[in-house]
């Protein structure tokens, strides 16, 4: 009864082939829990599997060279980074603070006599793997996942040049890739106590229980002009209960309020929602991805666009027609990219807030 | 009556934004709502003066406190308290509807303790990291929406339907899984703390931020639910003799990838859906993340996506440019996982300001990514002589454990200072035996102990000692 002649079985399989992707890849549950998970298709494997190892397994072929890669950088990369990958307005620099000599011994010199400000990514990064590896799953940051792997090779060969790593004219491929001598590849150290649970650890702590230290010295406090940096700290703690926050709008009171808290703020006073106005659509609408309140970072700052429109007559429709179109050319070539999902009312309600500085 | 004379606004239940078919007058169970009100709302609809009668609840909570001010003038003239003598106006109205606020959330009197930015940390909001308030915290779970958060290319609402695990490298073949799939498998739950390798990390050289919300709050605990990552293993025949390492990797824009020690962490991994009784919260990494307990926080990938059993660690962009921690020599220590013992007074805490002179109960928390806390100890004299504190139960491993130690303040300065044991005999360090091997700047891994000055004006500040 259950007999199927070949043609049928043929036909089962064709219809399993046609059939919608969760219902034709094979079912191949374990013994132990039927019905559950299926094997991965070879397609789906190359699809997700792009990790590349130190050993240089899992790296496409191809290749690119260093003039490619500068193109590709002053387009997609500059902008964050620095035409030279010095940039540190966004995040740290890529190149610089490595030298022929440590491209010779592979351990940074500048790392240990501090003579460099800040470690840029050439300092201390030990394998080229990482950096082909990280730039073609998540850069550029605004679009991951945007590179071929020959755009990769020709990124990864400019990095190098600006290291000095490799010569201008240099073309990186599969092929060549494992002899380049990266100047922190000797740099790393695993002997310490925190891979393995077992591990022992480098330092331990004193169990003295009286007169440890009779001599009991401040190192270090938190300087005056620092007091109130991270905003009130009074409206970051309870307003009842046996711990209130210091108002760090003020200096530190001169006596203790007494048991009442007399003179300072109550429960009732502050109840209101956080999160509302202008500041927090600013940031909800993920603005603040780009425009800070006083610096420059993908975008001019706010304090910059308020200074430029300052006075103008029509900058508020002006501006709200470049908020939901998008534009560029005014602050730079780097476009910002239209925000239709802002309603009438929320564009005017940020186009105001940013006209008048923010405040 | 029609739907329309029963439907509240939400400004007039103070609640936030909810489905309109649920914001709904509903009779409540037995006689909870005075038969007179709801006939009188079924017979006219919701006016003014209806809408009144129900909001009063919300407003009286502002006049109640208000009247607590003038409590010690009251109590001066040695009537009594108003809070008491006086009729609240909770005492004498109608409160809220059940299911006013169909996903609750806390009292209009919590709004200050939120996640927050350190200013100056980083910045882009995509890849930055917001803190737990930890000074606000009781016992030893994060609630969901103040687990801390930090992200690298920003978060998303992933789609749990289209969202896959695939599983692949050292096994028999390479496999798919689903939500449905995976959900039903034999789950754990279990509770563990998460912290950041770089919590504590802006301390290294000086002080440097003011309240424990900046200097620990990349620190949360939850019970987390999930399939153990043996268990997943092994169903796809993982060559775990082989396989000593293993590739996480998360469905965001940076692709996070971190190795994962198999040897050190295949027993008490969870690949995990939710926490604390619910689904992940999606900038915790929902629908999947990796829990990898007494690890730093970045090895705990989001939104996990694939895991890769291999014979070698990956050295990706987290454990070879960041992560890695700079020593005096010059080299950077690469692959240090493991989250020390570590502890810290929670209450008092910088920048809090205490009212007066007497009894305090001095509360914090230890954790430590060995195994269980054994013994916390408190100072008030800046760690010359030093009291065993109470611990509260259950301890368990690899988690927050909550320590308590009575204290009659006698107004003069003092400085407060915790240290926590572990069940391997380590005991946290000062910070002067940090830099005495590690230097200043390492970033990661700081579990010093963490002093707080108290002035004889009540108020607490951060200060590092010796």
């Amino acid at each position: 009864m259950f007999k199927l002649d070949k043609f049928s079985v043929r036909l089962g399989f064709a219809a399993l082939i046609v059939m919608t992707a969760h219902q034709a890849l094979a079912q191949s549950g374990s013994a132990k829990f039927p019905g559950i998970g299926r094997t991965a298709t070879p397609a789906e494997v190359a699809a997700w599997d792009i990790d590349v190892r130190p050993d240089f397994k899992g790296l496409p072929k191809g290749s690119g060279s260093v003039e490619k890669g500068q193109a590709i950088w002053e387009a997609k990369c500059a902008s964050c980074h620095g035409t030279f990958g010095e940039s540190n307005e966004i995040f740290t620099p890529i190149a610089g603070g490595t030298t022929k000599d440590d491209v010779k011994t592979g351990k940074v010199a500048s790392l240990k006599d501090m003579k460099q400000p800040q470690r840029t990514t050439l300092m201390k990064v030990p394998t080229v793997s990482t950096l082909w590896d990280y730039i073609y799953r998540a850069m550029p940051w605004n679009a991951p996942r945007s590179l071929t792997p020959d755009d990769t090779y020709a990124v990864v060969a400019f990095i190098l040049s600006l290291g000095e790593i490799v010569p201008d004219d240099f073309v990186l491929s599969d092929k060549n890739i494992a002899e380049v001598k990266m100047p922190n590849r000797n740099g790393m150290t695993t002997k310490h106590g925190f891979w393995n649970v077992k591990d022992k650890p480098d330092v331990n702590g004193s169990s003295c229980m009286h007169n440890c230290v009779p001599f009991v010295q401040i190192g270090s406090t938190l300087p005056d002009f620092a007091r109130n940096a991270h905003n009130n700290i009074a409206e970051q703690n309870r307003m009842y209960g046996p711990y209130r926050g210091a108002d760090t709008t003020k200096p530190p009171i001169k006596q203790l309020p007494g048991a009442s808290g007399e003179g300072l703020a109550h429960a009732a006073d502050t109840h209101s929602s956080a999160a509302k106005g202008p500041a927090a659509l600013f940031k909800n609408e993920n603005c603040s991805a780009c425009h800070a309140p006083n610096a420059k970072l993908v975008g001019p700052s706010i304090a910059d666009i308020a200074k430029k429109y300052d006075g103008q007559s029509g900058a508020v429709d002006k501006l709200m027609a470049k908020v939901k179109a998008g534009g560029a050319g005014v602050w730079g070539s780097i476009p910002m990219p239209p925000q239709a999902q802002l309603s009438d009312e929320d564009r005017k309600t940020l186009v105001t807030w940013i006209l008048s500085g923010g405040k | 009556m029609t739907n329309k004379q029963i439907e509240i606004s939400a400004q007039d239940i103070g609640a936030i934004e909810k489905p309109a078919n649920q914001a709904r007058l509903v009779k409540a169970p037995e006689h909870f709502i005075s038969q007179e009100l709801i006939a009188d709302i079924n017979a006219n609809g919701l006016d003014e003066n209806r809408r009144g009668f129900l909001r009063k609840g919300f407003m009286s909570a502002l006049g109640g406190a208000a009247a607590g001010l003038t409590a010690p003038l009251a109590m001066a003239a040695g009537e009594g308290d108003p809070a008491i003598l006086e009729k609240q106006e909770w005492q004498t109205t109608l409160g809220k509807n059940v299911a006013t606020m169909p996903y609750g959330v806390p009292s209009i009197y919590e709004s200050n303790l939120i996640r927050r930015e350190s200013p100056g940390l980083t910045r882009v909001s995509a890849a930055s990291v917001a803190f737990t308030p930890l000074q606000g915290l009781f016992g030893t779970i994060t609630p969901n929406g103040l687990h801390f958060e930090r992200h690298h290319q920003g978060w998303y609402n992933l789609n749990p339907e289209t969202h896959r695990l695939m599983v692949n490298g050292l096994v028999k073949n390479p496999r798919v899984f689903t939500m449905n799939d995976l959900m039903r498998l034999p789950s754990v739950s279990r509770t563990h703390f998460i912290e950041c390798g770089a919590n504590t990390g802006l301390e290294w050289g000086n002080v440097a931020v003011p309240t424990v919300q900046y200097t620990h709050g990349m620190l949360s605990c939850c019970e987390f639910t999930g399939v153990p990552l043996k268990v997943l293993l092994e169903e796809c025949g993982a060559d775990l003799k082989k396989g000593k390492f293993m590739l996480a990797e998360g469905g965001d824009g940076s692709g996070m990838t971190r190795t994962i020690n198999l040897e050190s962490c295949l027993n008490d991994t969870i690949v995990a859906w939710a926490m604390n009784g619910e689904m992940l919260r999606p900038e915790n990494g929902f629908p999947l993340r990796l829990v990898v307990p007494g690890v730093q926080g970045v090895s705990w990938v989001k939104w996990l996506r694939r895991l890769e059993v291999g014979d070698m660690p990956w050295n990706a962009k987290d454990e070879a440019v960041h992560y890695i921690e700079l020593m005096p020599d010059g080299s950077h220590r690469q692959y240090a996982s493991i989250q020390e013992c570590k502890s810290v007074i929670t209450t008092p805490s910088g920048g809090q300001q205490l009212l007066d002179k007497g009894f305090y109960n001095v509360s914090g928390m230890a954790w430590s990514g060995r195994g269980k806390i054994t013994r916390v100890d408190v100072s008030f004299d800046g760690g010359n002589n030093w009291r065993t504190a109470r611990l509260e139960t259950p301890i368990l491993t690899k988690s927050i454990t909550r320590f308590n130690i009575d204290w009659v303040w006698d107004g003069s300065p003092a400085i407060l200072q915790s240290r926590a044991m572990d069940d391997t005999g380590y005991i946290q360090p000062t910070i002067k035996k940090l830099r005495d091997v590690r230097g200043t700047r390492s970033i990661y891994h700081n579990n010093a102990i963490q002093s707080w000055k108290l002035d004889s004006n009540g108020e607490v500040s951060n200060v590092q000692v010796g």
